[in-house]
Order: C-alpha cells, then structure tokens, then sequence
C-alpha cells in the first residue's frame, strides 16, 4: 500500500515538473522556426514596398521595355533590359563551359569512378565550391583575362568573356554534384540490365542512365543558372561597370547584381531614385531567381516519384 | 557454314570498344578540370601575394600606400563579425532542424516551412544584402555597424545549417529514439540527451562549412557599406568594422598594380582560414560521425 504511494508520488512529481517544461520547449521551437518565415516576409517587404516607390517615381514600362540604362544623365534613364542583358551574357557564356564539363565529371564520378576515387575527388570538388567568389573574380581579372587578352587583342580589361568563364568554373561542382546524386539514384538493376545485354559503359550511360534521371540533371543545370544569375564579385570585379544591351562579348558589361554592387559601393543617398532603383533591380533579380528554383525542385520532386 | 561471322561483331565491337575508352578518357578529364583550376588558381595568387606576406601585413592597418597597407583590421574585424554571426545562426538553425524534424506536425504548414527554407537558400546573397540595408542599416538604425552585417549574415547562411542538422538528425535511428520513450524519458529528454548527442558531429560540420561561407561572403558586406579604410578595430557590436573579403575586394578595384599583390597577399591569408576550417568540417565529420 505504502510502496504504490510513493511510486504515485514519483510519477506525479516527474510528471509535473517534466510538463511544464516539456510543453514549453515545442513552443520555443517553433518561434525559432518562425524566424525563418520572418526572413522571407523581410525580404519581400523590402523589395516590393522600396521597388513601388521606385515605380511611383519611373513608369514601370520604361523600366521593363526601355534597353537603356543611364542612371546618371538627369534623372536618369532605367531600362532593366541593359542590366538584364549583361547577366544573361555571363550566364550563358558560364553555361556553355560548366554544362558539359560539369555533366562529364558528373558521368565519370557515376558511371565509371571506383568508390575511392569518387571518395578522392568529391572533396575536391567541396574545396572548389567553398572558394569566396571574390578569390574567383581577383583570378578571372588577373589570370584568365591576360591569357585571353594574349589569344584576342579586342578583348579589354573587362568583358563578358572573362568574367563568364569563371563564372562557369564556380558552377561547375554544383552540376557535377547534383547530376551526379541524379545519376546515382537510378536504379542499379536498369544498368545492370543495360551491361548484361552487352552494352558498354558509355551506352549505358548515355541511353540508359541519363534518360533515366533526365529531370534531376536538367534541375542541376537550372539551379546552376540560377546560381549564375545571383553571382555578384565575379562580375563586379572582372565584367566592368557599362551597361549595355549589346551582344558584344568583348566589351565591358553590367549585369544586375553588378549594379547594386557598384551603387552601394559608392553613396546612394538615401531617398533619391537611385537608391530606390536598388530595390527594383533586386526585385527582378529575386523573381527571376525564385522561379528557376521553382522549377528546378519542380523537376527533381517529379524525378524522385518516379523511382 | 558458320551462321555468325566472329570478323565482323569483333569489328563492331572494338569500335564502341574504343569509343568508351576515349570518352571515359574525356570524362575523367572534365572531373579533372577542377582540380587544375584550383592547383592555377592557388599557384598564380601564392605567385601574385608571397612576397607582400610578412608580419607587417598582418600587423598594419590597411593604408593608401601599398607597401605599408595591412589586413590587420579586416582579420579582427571577421573575427568580430563571426562572433556575431556564429551563435544567432547556430540557436536559430538548430532549432528550426530540431522542431521540423522532432516537433512539428505533418500538416500544410509544416510543408510550408521547409518549402520556405529551400527557396531562401536560393535567395542570392546581394539580396540579403538589400534586406540588411533596409531593415537593420536603415529602419533598426543600426548603421554598418558589426551587429548589422553579423543579422544579415546569419539569415544568409540559415538555410545551409537547417538543412545539414535536418540530415544529421535524420541519421539517428527509430530504434535508439524508441529505446529511450520505451525507458521512460520525455520527449525533450530524449531530443537532448539521445537525438542531439548522436546528431552533433553532422550538425558541427555543417555549422563550419556555413561559417567558412559567411567569412568569405562579400556581396552582402558591399551592398550594407562596410569601410574598408578605418584606422580602429571595434570595440563594440554597433561600431563599423572591416573584413576580409571586403578588403580584398577593395585593393583588387584599385587600379594600382601594388595593390594587386597586396590583394593576394589578402587571399592566401583568408583562404588559409578557410582550409583550416574546411579541413576541421571534414575531420570532424570522419571521425565523430557514430555508425549504427
């Protein structure tokens, strides 16, 4: 009788003194986790409430249909499509070197490599991938750009060129990684099936694998571009500060996260339309962004129903 | 009669023979690339910068001459930076990793969330930036101040940390979980002596990796207005302050070729941090990781 009324009293005691505090903890937890959401809300706020100010100053069409950008004659002229063309420059220059040179590693590390190997040069590729964007653009404007100066005589301090190569190198361990866990998840079974039948390691990957996990290496492309899109030094550092809609790739260029770079690097006193133009270029360097990674977990949600 | 004629497979077979021989080849060197671009990279800064790189550059503050400038003031200044950075992206990522992995409900909301926290990992880091700008520059008054640029840092690197805890805690098995509600321990009992515990080397790697991110982040610094030229270290955390990255920056746009080396100089001695850090992610990861 007495034994069951202490072990009572102990269940009763842990109980309340645990309850409280256990109730407590979830709670802490989730405003924490609210922080994140908080973030997301501050980022859109700043970007829509400062871009509508932009917008009440500068008709909007001039903004998305104008091609140029003189933020410092008058009052200037805002024509995103300047800026709009400079990234794209870079992005598809940085596309055209890191796509197959990215999609290659990513075959062999899948398809070809042994586990030590692989176990070799992953970390190669994190060491890679970890190097400030600032160290890249010091190398494009101080390596890479002399050895093109020395191929092409046309080529200037800054160009599209320079800055797109290097651009691409960065991306380069983002393609190489995420096609590669693409490729990995395909069954090992299909590449069996594909070797016993006779076919090489190439056929397999090429007709086989690769069609297999064809959405998870288009969403690696695509994250990589928009990762192109958001890349700041490099291009700040090794693309120059001329904005322009042309398709010249020897000259200098701007692009859009160039812009705010060199804008808030000197003084945009706050309240002018130049301060506000931050916002507005933001905000369609944020949209475009948002909607490639949109569509790249898109992609890589429907690759993984299907295995 | 022979119904197969051997010639003519083996033919056909050392062609497609040969053509996966040549691109295994090309493919091993495209994964290659990497790596010499990183042996270019390292050997034409190291080239660029080891003659700036003696006690003066450590010890000087930065100046408008090139031979008496220095990284004195950037190095204290990151340090001042992370000091700030590390503990309020560590409370809030592990935190959001433990209640979405722990706590939180199967619901739309929960969904929300993480689809939330995946979208601002692609956010590009000069739009935090703007964010600081706005919010702690301008509307919190906290001018370019190291509190400032450490809140907006923090945020940037959020998203990397909740998902490298999200994954470390997934490692931890349903039996070790379900041993310890079996023996009796509440549920935070078990989140803090069982889960966290056995998760922690994961989490701690991917603090490190995050941090090493944020020291060498300089778009974010640009667009808040960091100096590059202050004679003072901080000496609180509302005192404007330098970095690394943004000083490298700064003598890398200087048209001035001196300041080009001195800029290498910059690099080696940041990327020397960041290999040090890196190479503790890796460690740590190797060796606390618990196999079950």
């Amino acid at each position: 009788m007495s034994n069951n009324k202490i072990r009572e009293q102990v269940v009763e005691n842990t109980r309340n003194k645990s309850n409280t505090f256990e109730r407590i903890i979830p709670i802490i937890l989730l405003v924490i986790t609210l922080v994140s959401i908080v973030a997301t809300i501050g980022i859109l706020y700043t970007l829509i409430s400062q871009s509508f100010e932009f917008f009440s100053r500068v008709p909007i069409t001039e903004f998305l249909l104008s091609t140029t950008w003189q933020p410092y004659v008058g009052d200037g002229e805002w024509g995103i499509w300047a800026l709009i063309m400079g990234t794209m420059k870079i992005v598809v220059i940085a596309a055209i070197v890191a796509i197959p040179i990215g999609l290659g590693a990513a075959i062999y590390l899948s398809e070809y490599a042994s586990d030590k190997v692989r176990r070799l040069i992953k970390p190669i590729l994190e060491v890679l991938a970890g190097i400030p964007t600032v160290v890249y653009g010091f190398f494009a404007i101080n390596f890479v750009n002399p050895i093109l100066q020395s191929i092409y005589d046309g080529f200037g301090l800054y160009n599209a060129v320079s800055a797109g190569l290097v651009v691409g190198v960065m991306i380069i361990p983002m393609i190489a990684s995420l096609s590669e866990d693409a490729m990995s998840s395909v069954p090992a079974s299909m590449r069996e099936g594909s070797l016993g039948m006779g076919a090489t390691r190439l056929e397999t990957a090429v007709r086989v694998v690769i069609p297999a996990a064809f959405s998870g290496i288009i969403a690696s492309f695509v994250l990589a571009i928009s990762r192109a899109i958001g890349e700041t030094m490099i291009v700040s550092i090794a693309a120059g500060s001329t904005p322009n809609a042309s398709f010249d790739v020897t000259e200098p260029l701007q692009t859009m996260t160039g812009f705010i770079v060199q804008i808030t690097s000197g003084d945009a006193a706050f309240g002018t339309n130049l301060y506000y133009s931050l916002f507005a270029v933001g905000m369609a360097l944020f949209v475009m962004t948002l909607i490639m990674n949109i569509i790249s977990s898109w992609l890589t949600n429907r690759f993984k129903e299907e295995y | 009669m022979t119904l197969i004629d051997k010639d003519i497979i083996a033919n056909k077979r050392s062609g497609r023979q040969t053509r996966n021989s040549i691109l295994k080849w090309l493919f091993f060197l495209c994964t290659m690339f990497g790596l010499m671009v990183l042996i270019m990279l390292i050997a034409d800064t190291v080239a660029d910068g080891w003659d700036s790189l003696d006690m003066e550059f450590l010890t000087n503050f930065n100046s408008s001459r090139a031979e008496s400038a220095g990284f004195y003031g950037a190095i204290i200044g990151s340090l001042w930076l992370m000091v700030v950075t590390a503990p309020v992206a560590i409370v809030l990522s592990v935190g959001t990793a433990l209640y979405l992995e722990e706590y939180a409900p199967k619901n739309k909301f929960t969904e929300f969330i993480k689809i939330n926290i995946s979208n601002l990992a692609g956010v590009p880091s000069v739009v935090f930036g703007l964010l600081g700008l706005a919010m702690f520059v301008r509307a919190l008054a906290l001018g370019n101040s190291v509190l400032a640029a450490g809140l907006t840092l923090a945020l940037m690197i959020l998203p990397v940390i909740v998902v490298a805890s999200q994954e470390a805690i997934r490692t931890v098995p349903a039996s070790v979980r379900e041993a310890s509600i079996g023996m009796g321990a509440t549920k935070w009992q078990t989140v803090s002596k069982i889960i966290l515990p056995a998760a922690i080397p994961g989490i701690i790697t991917g603090i490190i990796l995050a941090l090493s991110r944020a020291l060498g982040e300089t778009a974010p610094l640009v667009v808040i207005g960091v100096p590059t030229t202050l004679l003072v270290t901080p000496n609180s955390f509302l005192d404007s302050f330098q970095a690394m990255p943004m000083q490298i920056y700064s003598w890398v746009k200087m048209p001035n070729e001196e300041f080009q080396y001195i800029a290498a100089a910059g690099i080696i001695i940041m990327l020397v941090v960041l290999l040090l850090m890196n190479s503790a992610a890796i460690f740590i990861r190797n060796k606390f990781s618990k196999r079950y």
